[in-house]
């Protein structure tokens, strides 16, 4: 399993991560070969196995439809790179 | 006064009940072997100093009004996933290095509710990911035992704060052996309870279906003290378990007669270092003779654990990491013209290269075309490795393995192989993925006098079980005074 340069580049921007080009060729020889270690996988007979996506049984919670406000909204803003009277800033959207 | 910060947390708090030191003072010797000794091990990212000693004139004043509890003003440590309200909360990143948490992470503000002292927040593995504490974007922790070599991790600042003791417990969290990994490679108790067991709200997010926050402690009664403090519902974490959490302190002495415990064929491979196998064989053998049965058994998909799991997390966490955008919170890029370049560029800048690695594999696993023959095989991978631990445990009551292959290793020598570095991981992963509890206790030393630890592995919410027969194995090994010389 070896991983192209383009996959490696369509990999990162689906993950919306801008890499270097010695980042490119290292996480491709790296993930190539991570990839072949996980390959093993393909060993084990898994036609008749459901998938687990949680080891507990879990059922849905449901609870009251009951209005709290845990915390203050001006403390959500304290920790945003730009905000303005409650509101995240960024820069535009459209050019 | 450092003879303090040798105790273990029911030692203190027996003499703070005592009237023979106060929180104060045992907060202030904490600070101050901090201050002298933490320069020389880097086991905390942020010191909690003037919080503390206010939340231990807090403890002592609800003392002297006639309140007891075995936490009540104990200097404590947290890792720093876990949101503390107004103490800075990194994860180790660049990310989030001047995030302050809103808010107290359930298991916080269990731990304050009973009285324990926040000294501070622990170094990590960035966002959690990895096994040295090697990828922390404020340098490693180094191990107490000999600080040429790494203190496991992903909670490598907890598991040194315990043993080099700069603080008198710690909370870490374990997603794939990031509590019982680094506790195992510094000679101290780790404990990752059974998934649900403890609340993940305020943990930040690596692996959501695996994460679970647990003690990191001097001895397993505190490990039993401590999880009595976290363990238990909260409505905020849908996935937390309902069933009420007994007293974990009961019971502690109890004994194994009667216990089987299975000894993994799987877990004993060829190619293990020789003085692991022979202390933990010799820690089974301590039982034996406490009166429990060994039984060989074999969990025959084991070496599909570290496949599966590095599909699993890292595409949990690929999901998990993606409100990392520079928006809301967090690091963000000072030239970005647009919006998109804006988020492409702050997550580049603001995570580091293992969690760009892991993202960059979750992302590929979950993509169009390999998320079959990646995530749902992986899936069913899980349900394999999962089975093999709920037949095993129809014969036995609890299992009993190496905690890591090898003593610590050296600081660097893994950090160019990412796959070599996973695959130090082979005895915890598969825990997780099967979401059942397993502790890991100090059982012997290497010639070089590096720890070595065994790990006790149980059913479902057999927490207690599994504290009992590592608290025999304590009483019969006798090893926990020894103490790192730094």
């Amino acid at each position: 399993m070896s991983l192209s340069s383009e996959e490696v580049r369509h990999v990162a921007t689906l993950a919306r991560l801008a890499l270097g080009q010695d980042e490119e060729r290292k996480y491709g020889s790296q993930l190539s070969a991570i990839l072949d270690h996980i390959s093993q996988l393909g060993e084990l007979d898994t036609s008749s196995v459901p998938p687990t996506s949680h080891a507990l049984k879990l059922s849905n919670v449901v609870r009251e439809d009951a209005a709290v406000q845990p915390f203050d909204p001006a403390s959500w803003s304290s920790n945003a790179p730009s905000a303005d009277h409650g509101h995240f800033r960024v820069p535009k959207v459209l050019d | 006064m450092s003879a303090i910060c040798s105790l273990t947390l029911h030692e203190l708090s027996a003499l703070m009940d005592k009237g023979e030191v106060t929180s104060e003072q045992a907060t202030q010797s904490y600070l101050d072997r901090i201050g002298k000794t933490d320069p020389k091990l880097n086991s905390y990212v942020t010191v909690n100093a003037q919080g503390a000693i206010e939340q231990a004139r807090e403890a002592d004043k609800r003392r002297s009004r006639g309140e007891k509890g075995p936490l009540l003003g104990a200097p404590v440590s947290i890792k720093d996933v876990m949101a503390t309200k107004g103490l800075r909360t990194t994860c180790s990143s660049k990310m989030l290095e001047n995030f302050v948490p809103p808010y107290d992470a359930f298991v916080v503000k269990r731990l304050k509710d009973a009285g324990a002292v926040i000294l501070g927040k622990t170094n990590m593995d960035e966002f959690a990911m990895g096994s040295s504490t090697e990828n922390s974007y404020f340098g490693p922790t180094k191990n107490p035992w000999d600080t040429s070599r790494i203190p496991g991790g992903s909670s490598g600042g907890s598991a040194c704060a315990v043993s080099a003791d700069l603080c008198a417990g710690s909370l870490g969290s374990d997603t794939g052996g990031s509590i019982r990994q680094p506790a195992a490679l510094c000679g101290i108790v780790g404990m990752k309870p059974t998934y649900g067991r403890v609340s993940r709200f305020g943990l930040v997010a690596f692996a959501s279906s695996l994460d679970q926050i647990g003690p990191m402690t001097k001895d397993v009664t505190d490990c039993a003290i401590m999880l009595n403090a976290i363990a238990g519902h909260d409505p905020m974490d849908s996935t937390c378990a309902s069933e009420p959490a007994p007293d974990y302190t009961k019971g502690l002495d109890d004994g194994v007669k009667g216990l089987t415990i299975g000894v993994p064929d799987e877990y004993f491979v060829e190619g293990m270092d020789p003085e692991v196998e022979k202390s933990v064989r010799s820690a089974m053998s301590a039982l034996e003779e406490a009166g429990a049965k060994l039984k060989r058994i074999s969990l025959p998909h084991t070496k599909y654990g570290v496949p599966a799991y590095y599909v699993l997390a890292p595409a949990e966490a690929s999901a998990n990491l993606a409100r990392f955008d520079g928006v809301r919170y967090g690091y963000r890029t000072p030239s970005a013209t647009n919006l998109n370049e804006m988020y492409m560029k702050s997550r580049s800048e603001g995570f580091g290269q293992e969690v760009k690695r892991r993202i960059m594999l979750g992302t590929y696993a979950l993509s169009s075309g390999y998320y079959d023959a990646y995530y749902i095989k992986a899936q069913k991978a899980r349900t394999l490795i999962k089975n093999d631990f709920v037949n095993a445990f129809k014969d036995v009551s609890v299992i009993m393995a190496p905690a890591t292959p090898t003593p610590a290793f050296g600081i660097g020598e893994k950090s160019g192989d990412p796959l070599g570095m996973y695959l130090s991981d082979i005895f915890t992963i598969n825990l997780n993925l099967a979401g059942m509890p397993g502790v890991s206790v100090p059982c012997g030393f290497s010639s070089s006098g590096l720890p070595i630890g065994a790990q006790i592995l149980g059913n479902f919410f057999d927490e207690a079980l599994l504290l009992r027969a590592a608290r025999t194995l304590e009483k019969a090994l006798g090893i926990t005074g020894r103490k790192p010389v730094i």
